[in-house]
């Protein structure tokens, strides 16, 4: 079917039936489009690039925080994630191509088989969140581990949101004989990001994880993973519905090697998907 | 709300007092002096520039007037390298000597001298609390004279910041960590300490008055309000706590105010938001002072702050004895 | 003896008739038709009316603000609505009026035709980049009416996370989210289409400096605005799942928000300045008759200033506890920025000596820039230079200061812009004397509300206070009559404007004389902007244009050999 003259075909001697009528040729119209979706994939990045310094800010921070929640990634399923994304960009690379030169039913194929990476990624990723939801390993406030995780009786938060975090030296007047017994005010669960860590105790016989007394506002890290695979969840939610449109009109016959504009931008958004990923994995999964 | 506590008191310090010039007021510390010189710098450089530029432009509109709709231009000239060198680097050594002066200053601002008096200064929402070396709390900061003065400043709620204009110092005070700024006051007089980052509601009532004294009237005042209590009956210290740390937002008078009257209260049947009705007794009192969100009275914001951690139980025990007083 | 140029429509009466009932406004008719215009020029004039009525809303809030200030206490409304009235204030003139404004109003329109283009490069994005827009003021003042916001446009934390009692804020930092999107979106459309659809013959260096200018702006939305998109909504998501990345109570840090936050911000004073310079470029060439001086360093400058602006963000948090050293830094590279800015300015000067000066309303608003921006721009110094930042940080001061450059210098060259544009946008010319003097009463009432705030913030009078120490009463109170003689002066101009789309003598293709390309079609232009694209020529060579008495305004001549002019 696909003759040299076919996969050789070339933007510039097609009719203008594409073409929209701000734009003198096709291949005009083709290369701002991709100059344009090129701008739109840096400001994906740049919409990362805030939780990738808040990440930054708080692993250096507080490197024991992150050394310690991170146990609590399953390496292996993150891996498995990895590898489903590198294959579905491929298998997107392919549909490209096969536009290009015209292989409607194969380009159908292969979008199929891309959407179908996107759904084991998702399959995965919620495998991972409703363990993390069992485990009560959540964000901010929501953190609260059960007794398993943890080799001391670890406490919900104990400063209820919204009061004060005061550090602990400020007023020398004598404390206010307590009422119920909170928390104790010299060590509460949650101390300011500011303090800095309560210092890297390592006991002799530990290579094993920090017990839940030594590490503070672990529920930062969960913060942080929550945010950025869960924004990015949401990037490859969209990644897949555009997919399944673009499938849906290479069905129809939308595309040929004259026009695969649409096949082209969605396979350079997927890309960047996979790409956040590959960065993500390592920074969350990998850490030592 | 009815009016702030600028219009409860008279007698409030000024912002600016008396002393200073146009643009500043007096210069109050040993800061000041080099912070004004730079502020004049800038002002001289950029009033001639402006003078210069506005001058040229009205000039050039009025030599150069177009008086018939068809008259042209008489240059031809489109650049010129030379003058845009010029141009461009006199401003940018103006500048870069502007930028030298300022991180001068900052630097005598941001390094204390080693022998300082250190004061910790606690901002809620909305009052400031000054702690003394000998462990008094104070809602007014008094300072020696010709002494080098320090404060540690944190927040207890949401950011704000320590503004004495007089002595030219500014800095946040964030919760969850200290900041700190230094100031060697060089006048006695009174002053006036603002927060000057937006915090809420009464944000603009969030001021403190400054007392730069002789050292030996500091001395003497600090004596006398750190054990209220060797002078003192209780509902009178009690009397005193609240003029300085409630009258911001509760009255004595029977106004309503941010938080309810204290006037007539002790004893008296409060109703609650909740719809449920508690007595204001001694337990009350103590209650409200420690866990503020748990009795919300029928009508008002739950906007009070704890002050777990800053009265002791006498103190307490003092409040209420006053406001028994008041109910009499 | 000169011919007139045959490529050029002429100003002749049944031209301007024809342009008169068929252009881009009549044609195509109805509801449906501008609704779902791809038309860059019908959505330019639908922005054009949207943010003109935002900035309508925000001057009421500002009325207001300043009517409550005319007595040191309470005047005419409580403190929490007066924190909600600056903080909605802020929020509609930043995010709804300044940041879009030249860009989705006159740059949509401009920007295609001054290239001979027939449209951007993605209209139905374009189309999209307003709905955006639409969406994102809807929900900013769908706060106002579910229970208001009072953080402040900043939206520090932990003030906006727990303390602020309005729930007003997640929606309008939702609203927040999409404008900023919006604003992408348009950068984006003016990157590609200032690459790929210049004519052949306009190099870079044939470009307009309008286009430069658009140019930088759209650089600083593509790779800003992201970053104030993630920022909002982590605070979103901090305020309802209480995420703890900024509350210290739960282990956050409260200064991260800030850089974040001004990381954005601060390249977004640079998205309102940049566009409304690139105008004044234009209006002082025009309007001199005379070629722009300095055409090279005018067009770096403003890639310059696009690009130092993304290093100096953290001059709005030289007192928030940050370290001395970064401090220090950013105060240096802060002085960097001054320099291009500097540089522009005495190249309009350069420009207008030895020109033919004529005093138009759009000039006038010009030289008001310079004379504005002269003040704004130096006062800028003071902030910039540590010592007195920490005395002047948030005081009245820094109001004035932002208020100058910002409504004072790109409001007011968006306003010349306006006056330049009209004929072309409408079709119609306004009453030049009406438009004088609005102009003189908005320099007077602008003066007089912002110059004594200097004063007030040198004194020490902080920012966003309801109640002031008596002691700045007077200040306050020539601020305020200020305010309501600016008040005025727009409604004037509103009048006059408006009254021109009906009464207002029809307009020739080039009333000012320019030599851009958008005074080659007719105005108001047809749909199609051009039915062959004209020839490129140098945008400020003025000697081919000669004035017209016969249609009040300029056309484009062809030199004939024997009297080739010089001047």
């Amino acid at each position: 079917m696909s003759t040299a003259a076919k996969t050789h075909a070339s933007l510039t001697d097609t009719p203008q039936a594409h073409v929209a009528h701000h734009f003198h040729t096709a291949s005009q119209q083709f290369e701002a489009a991709v100059q344009g979706m090129w701008i739109f994939l840096a400001t994906e990045i740049l919409l990362f690039s805030g939780l990738f310094c808040a990440y930054a800010v708080f692993r250096t921070n507080h490197p024991e925080v992150f050394e310690y929640a991170h146990q609590f990634l399953s390496k292996p399923l993150g891996a498995i994630n990895t590898v489903i994304l590198l294959c579905s960009s491929f298998t997107m690379a392919a549909a490209v191509w096969a536009s290009q030169h015209g292989r409607r039913r194969t380009a159908v194929a292969l979008l199929c088989l891309t959407l179908l990476g996107g759904f084991g990624f998702l399959g995965i990723k919620f495998v991972e969140y409703e363990h993390k939801w069992k485990e009560g390993l959540l964000w901010g406030i929501h953190y609260q581990p059960h007794a398993e995780n943890a080799s001391a009786a670890a406490e919900a938060p104990a400063v209820a949101f919204g009061e004060p975090a005061v550090p602990a030296a400020v007023s020398a007047s004598e404390n206010i004989d307590a009422a119920p017994a909170e928390t104790g005010e010299s060590d509460p669960a949650f101390r300011p990001a500011s303090l800095g860590p309560p210092g890297l105790r390592r006991t002799a016989a530990s290579a094993a994880p920090r017990t839940e007394q030594q590490v503070h506002n672990v529920q930062t890290f969960f913060g942080v993973y929550f945010l950025m695979t869960g924004l990015h969840g949401l990037h490859v939610i969209a990644g897949m519905a555009l997919i399944a449109w673009v499938a849906w009109r290479a069905l129809k016959g939308a595309f040929s090697p004259a026009y695969f504009t649409p096949v082209a931008m969605v396979g350079l958004y997927w890309h960047l998907v996979d790409v956040i990923w590959i960065y993500l994995f390592p920074l969350l999964y990998l850490i030592h | 709300m009815i009016n702030g506590v600028l219009a409860q008191e008279t007698a409030w310090p000024s912002v600016s007092p008396e002393g200073g010039t146009f643009w500043l007021p007096p210069e109050a510390s040993s800061a000041a002096s080099y912070t004004d010189d730079v502020f004049y710098f800038i002002y001289w450089v950029s009033l001639f520039f402006f003078v210069l530029i506005n001058a040229l432009m009205v000039y050039f509109v009025i030599r150069y007037r177009r008086r018939t709709a068809d008259q042209r231009a008489v240059s031809g000239a489109t650049h010129n390298m030379r003058l845009e060198i010029v141009w461009s680097a006199i401003p940018l050594a103006l500048v870069v000597a502007m930028f030298y002066m300022g991180f001068r200053g900052y630097m005598d601002l941001v390094n204390p001298p080693s022998e300082t008096l250190e004061i910790h200064v606690l901002a809620q929402k909305w009052s400031w609390n000054f702690t003394y070396p000998n462990g008094h709390d104070d809602s007014e900061l008094h300072v020696p004279v010709d002494h080098n003065i320090r404060l540690t400043l944190t927040s207890n709620d949401v950011i704000h910041s320590l503004s004495i204009p007089a002595f030219r110092v500014r800095c946040d005070a964030v919760p969850g960590r200290y900041t700190h700024l230094w100031f060697r006051p060089t006048r006695i007089g009174e002053y006036l300490a603002l927060c000057s980052e937006y915090c809420g509601t009464t944000h603009s009532d969030m001021i403190a008055r400054v007392y730069v004294q002789d050292p030996a009237e500091y001395a003497k005042w600090l004596a006398d309000v750190s054990d209220p209590f060797r002078e003192h009956s209780f509902a009178d210290v009690g009397r005193m706590l609240v003029a300085r740390r409630c009258s911001s937002c509760h009255s004595i008078d029977g106004r309503a105010n941010v938080g309810p009257t204290f006037k007539s209260l002790f004893g008296r049947e409060v109703k609650l938001a909740d719809g449920t009705t508690v007595t204001a007794d001694e337990n009350y009192i103590r209650e409200s002072l420690i866990y503020p969100g748990r009795q919300i009275v029928a009508g008002y914001s739950p906007v009070m702050p704890t002050f777990r951690g800053q009265l002791k139980d006498r103190e307490i025990t003092a409040i209420i004895e006053y406001f028994k007083e008041l109910a009499e | 003896m000169s011919v007139i140029d045959p490529t050029v429509p002429t100003a002749l009466p049944s031209s301007a008739e024809d342009a008169a009932s068929d252009n881009y406004l009549t044609r195509p008719s109805g509801l449906r038709s501008w609704l779902f215009t791809v038309d860059h020029k019908r959505i330019g004039v639908m922005y054009l009316v949207s943010i003109l009525t935002a900035f309508l809303l925000g001057g009421i809030f500002a009325i207001l603000l300043r009517t409550e200030l005319l007595g040191p206490q309470k005047t005419v409304i409580e403190a929490d609505t007066y924190n909600q009235f600056f903080t909605l204030h802020g929020a509609i003139m930043i995010f709804l009026v300044i940041i879009p404004s030249i860009p989705a109003t006159l740059g949509n329109f401009v920007l295609p035709i001054m290239l001979g283009a027939k449209d951007l490069a993605f209209p139905r994005l374009n189309l999209l980049s307003y709905y955006l827009y639409l969406g994102g003021a809807l929900l900013a003042l769908l706060a106002i009416v579910l229970g208001g916001v009072d953080t402040g446009w900043t939206f520090y934390p932990p003030y906006s996370i727990e303390a602020a009692p309005y729930n007003g804020v997640i929606v309008v930092l939702a609203g927040v989210f999409l404008l900023g999107f919006s604003s992408i979106l348009t950068g984006l459309n003016f990157v590609v289409t200032i690459h790929k659809l210049r004519p052949p013959g306009m190099g870079w260096f044939r470009m307009p400096l309008f286009l430069w200018s658009l140019y930088a702006t759209s650089i600083i939305q593509i790779l800003a605005t992201p970053v104030l998109g993630v920022t909002v909504l982590l605070l979103i998501v901090e305020r309802t799942l209480k995420f703890g990345i900024f509350h210290p109570g739960l282990g956050g840090d409260p200064i991260l928000y800030q850089h974040f936050f001004w990381f954005y911000s601060h390249p977004a004073v640079y998205i309102m300045i940049l566009p409304a310079m690139g105008i004044v470029s234009e209006l002082v060439s025009v309007f001199s008759r005379k070629h722009i001086f300095g055409y090279p360093f005018i067009a770096f400058s403003s890639v310059a200033i696009a690009m130092f602006g993304f290093f100096v963000w953290g001059h709005h948090m030289f007192v928030s506890g940050q370290s001395p050293l970064v401090t220090v830094l950013f105060s240096l590279l802060t002085y960097s920025v001054s320099i291009p800015s500097a540089v522009k300015v005495f190249n309009w000067l350069a420009t207008m000596h030895g020109g033919s000066i004529s005093l138009k309303t759009p000039m006038l608003y010009a030289l008001g820039f310079v004379f504005l921006f002269g003040i704004g721009g130096l006062t800028g110094l003071f902030l910039g230079a540590l010592a007195t930042d920490v005395h002047l940080h948030d005081t009245y001061f820094v109001v004035s200061h932002f208020h100058y450059v910002m409504l004072g210098s790109a409001l007011i060259a968006m306003l010349g812009g306006m006056h330049y544009w009209w004929p072309k946008i409408t079709g119609r010319m306004y009453s030049e004397r009406w438009g004088v003097t609005a102009f003189v009463l908005v320099i007077i009432g602008f003066n007089l509300t912002f110059f004594p705030q200097f004063i007030m913030g040198t004194h020490g009078m902080p920012r966003r206070y309801y109640n002031y120490p008596p002691e700045f009463t007077f200040l306050n109170q020539l601020s305020t009559i200020g305010s309501y003689v600016m008040a005025v002066s727009f409604v004037l101009m509103a009048a006059y404007l408006l009254h021109s789309l009906v009464r207002g003598r029809r307009a020739p293709a080039n009333p000012w004389g320019g030599a851009t390309l958008e005074w080659q079609c007719t105005s108001p232009p047809p749909t199609y902007n051009f039915e062959t694209p004209p020839p490129v020529r140098d945008p400020y060579d003025f000697r081919n244009i000669e004035y017209d008495p016969a249609s009040g305004g300029y056309r484009r001549i062809v030199p004939v050999p024997a009297t080739v002019s010089k001047g």
